[in-house]
């Protein structure tokens, strides 16, 4: 073969501060989810004697979800999945209307890049003070700021560890714990393992985590289409770009602000690229430029490609609802929010009781001595309430069935107690002249009822008889 | 080759491979990718030798840090054992007539129980404890040597009819075809089949029923209701062992039954006894 690398060193990347509206909304959207981040697991939110008051908790060992009022059982994850598909919907959504929106302002790969280059201007100062720096040679003051930039990136990747864990266990006991080492062996290794890649990805890997190990960019590529509103360069006004004292056509001056700005490290002038993140700090930098060289703002933009034919005719876009507003954004709310309606009819339509019927097919039914037929039902009764609760078990059918419970000298109650699952046995027996023992399949309906709450829940189940 | 050729179009350089003109461009992955190869190499390296990895003639390479997948679970058994340490013995000094049903103790028996079971029980009794031709049923109400808890216990603990527990449940049918006659034997089965059946031959019964007092009702009762001491079939209800009809019957007269079940005392420990016991006294039968 030839002398050609087959790897590419990383290109060093000091993205210039830069102001403007973009860059105003990009530090508000940093403090909004690093605060939700951050803050959550601290909520409290009262729930009564026998039930954690975290306001939100995955609590793996008893296998509950906690959201504030909501509680999910894991026979509830749909609920989950539910959310998971209208995350998916929703970003398909966003892409298609406003292209990778998602990745420039709330992904947290950029919200911690953001961060950690905010401390390293912060430390290190402006780009052209950290390539000074990066060039030079490694004397006390380069080791003196680079050891600090470093050590506020641990904390930050730390804390970022740290507060992961608060969303699995009770977050103030929890903090007891770590501090006095008491705490869980995994506990301490998701910490470790939260700050290592929190560190490398925020302070290290930064773009190359987007560009070679995120799926997404390529995935959006097929979200978007011509009438995605994105980040793009007006070529046509821009062009021939050239310094002012060359006099050329275009707006652009050449003054690389666009490419300084980049946290990607690519020059948006170039067209659409799979680098870009379209977190539009080339359009604060660029509008910034052509206020001071007298010039209208927009120069880069959101726009919408397909706009381009109008735009070089000299004629105005089209208004931007028509951009948004299109049968694949339309199509794609109404799946997102008919999968959002349907979570919360059955959200709001679940029980506090529950039961499950399992009937024992091994063997299909039981010949008692006197010619009886009886069927077990293993049933589980779920007490949802954060107090024990007295169920009274009863059923319903057309032809005459008897019910039993295992181990209850004939009573129907059971005392299912706070936030639990039992399994009883449930004995259903048709006696020998009755029609249900003799025919095929019989329909029943078995009822749980909380005599108290006055509220109850049934299921359906059949009844096999001997002639099968 | 080793000429760098630019792509025109994108200004990138190309691997210098062309298909019918269309040519490949080099876009290299990035360097720190390569150390992450070269990192998970030695990783791999260090963790065969490590733990337990090369396969050899017999066995495997043990790896340095000595760790094993199989002392990691009698680890666990130890530790399980050590948690229920509590539960055992307060199930080996219960009072197995006395336990409540909804108590700790109770679940923890037939769990316990349903997995020895399912271990040791269900080759001949089935999965679902229904049984089989010679095998009893469980789940129903009929038994054959007691089914309230005492009795369970005891016919699990010593067995049936074997020769390794002098206080194995025992008894022993005659074969009736070295007694009878062909036409005894089947005036006996018919007399038998009326006893829960409402079609017989009358003139066939009259003889049987006189048969049946002078051999069969010592054991079965003279009503044919059976006998849980001797282990006698109760002739009368719905349930056969091996089979309700005049053919299997009179297999059965002929050359008698000898159903044979283990010891589980010798074999399994008191407390799994104890367990299995309440496990099969909560199926649905346990008297």
């Amino acid at each position: 073969m030839s002398d050609r690398p087959l790897y590419a060193p990383q290109e060093p990347i000091f993205p210039r501060r830069v102001t403007g509206v973009f860059r105003n909304l990009k530090w508000g959207v940093m403090i909004f989810t690093l605060g939700i981040y951050y803050l959550t697991p601290w909520i409290r939110w009262d729930r009564g004697p026998n039930l954690p008051d975290q306001a939100v908790l995955v609590d793996m060992a008893s296998r509950r979800f906690y959201f504030f009022w909501i509680e999910i059982w894991p026979h509830e994850f749909y609920f989950v999945a539910g959310l998971l598909i209208m995350a998916g919907l929703g970003l398909f959504l966003f892409t298609s209307a406003l292209g990778r929106v998602w990745c420039g302002y709330t992904c947290p790969q950029t919200v911690w890049t953001d961060l950690f280059i905010l401390v390293e201007r912060w430390i290190e100062g402006d780009r052209n003070a950290r390539l000074r720096l990066y060039r030079g040679k490694w004397d006390v003051r380069k080791w003196r700021l680079r050891l600090t930039k470093w050590f506020v990136w641990l904390l930050i990747a730390i804390a970022t560890g740290g507060a992961w864990v608060f969303y699995f266990t009770d977050a103030p006991t929890l903090l007891v714990n770590l501090l006095n080492f008491t705490a869980h062996p995994v506990a301490y290794m998701t910490i470790a393992a939260l700050t290592a890649t929190t560190f490398l990805f925020g302070g290290f890997m930064r773009e190359q985590v987007c560009i070679y190990m995120c799926p997404w960019p390529r995935i959006q590529a097929a979200m978007m289409d011509p009438d995605t509103i994105t980040v793009a360069y007006r070529e046509w006004r821009g062009e021939e770009r050239g310094k002012k004292h060359e006099n050329k056509s275009g707006d652009c001056i050449d003054c690389m602000a666009c490419v300084n700005v980049c946290p990607m490290g690519i020059d948006i002038r170039d067209g659409q690229q799979m680098e870009c993140i379209t977190c539009a700090l080339c359009i604060d930098a660029c509008d910034d430029i052509m206020d001071k060289i007298g010039k209208p703002r927009g120069l880069i933009d959101y726009i919408a490609l397909s706009d381009e034919p109008a735009e070089r005719a000299g004629e105005p876009p089209a208004p931007i609802w028509k951009k948004i507003l299109r049968p694949r954004t339309i199509i794609y709310t109404a799946i997102w929010a008919s999968i959002g309606v349907a979570l919360m009819y059955a959200l709001f339509v679940r029980s506090d009781i529950e039961l499950t019927v399992s009937p024992v097919r091994n063997p299909t039914y039981v010949l008692q001595s006197d010619g009886a037929v009886r069927n077990i039902y293993d049933v589980r009764l779920r007490n949802k309430a954060g107090d024990d609760r007295v169920f009274h078990i009863s059923l319903t059918s057309d032809e005459i069935l008897r019910i039993e419970l295992e181990g209850r000298g004939g009573l129907r109650d059971v005392v299912v107690p706070a936030d639990t699952t039992i399994l009883q046995r449930v004995y259903v027996t048709a006696r020998p002249q009755d029609p249900a023992a003799s025919s095929d399949t019989t329909a029943l309906r078995l009822w749980v009822e909380d005599v108290d709450a006055d509220i109850r829940a049934s299921q359906s189940t059949t009844f096999n008889g001997r002639d099968q | 080759m080793s000429e760098r050729k630019i792509d025109d179009e994108t200004g990138v350089e190309t691997t210098g491979h062309s298909w019918d003109g269309i040519e490949e461009l080099n876009n290299p992955l990035p360097r720190w990718w390569l150390w992450t190869l070269y990192a998970c190499i030695v990783w791999a390296i260090a963790y065969t030798i490590a733990y337990p990895a090369w396969p050899m003639i017999s066995g495997a390479t043990k790896g340095m840090l000595g760790y094993s997948t199989r002392a990691e679970v009698a680890a666990d058994i130890v530790a399980h054992e050590a948690k229920n340490e509590a539960l055992v013995a307060e199930l080996i000094a219960a009072d197995l007539t006395a336990l409540p049903p909804s108590s700790d103790l109770h679940r923890y028996a037939v769990a316990r129980g349903g997995s020895v079971f399912r271990a040791q029980c269900s080759q001949c009794h089935g999965s679902g404890a229904a049984g089989a031709v010679g095998y009893p049923n469980l789940l129903d109400n009929d038994w054959l040597w007691g089914g309230d808890i005492e009795n369970i216990s005891a016919t699990i603990r010593h067995g049936v009819r074997n020769d390794t527990d002098l206080d194995a449940r025992y008894s022993e049918m005659p074969a009736y075809g070295d007694l009878f006659v062909e036409k005894e034997i089947e005036a006996v089965v018919e007399y038998v089949v009326s006893l829960s059946s409402t079609e017989f031959d009358a003139g066939l019964v009259q003889a049987g029923s006189e048969l049946f007092l002078d051999n069969c009702a010592a054991c079965h009762g003279d009503e044919g209701l059976g006998d849980q001491f001797l282990g006698a079939p109760n002739l009368v209800d719905a349930i056969w062992l091996y089979g309700g009809d005049r053919d299997t019957l009179t297999e059965t007269v002929t050359n008698a039954r000898f159903g044979v079940m283990p010891a589980w005392g010798q074999r399994l420990s008191d407390v799994d006894v104890r367990a299995v016991s309440v496990y099969v006294h909560a199926l649905g039968g346990g008297e």
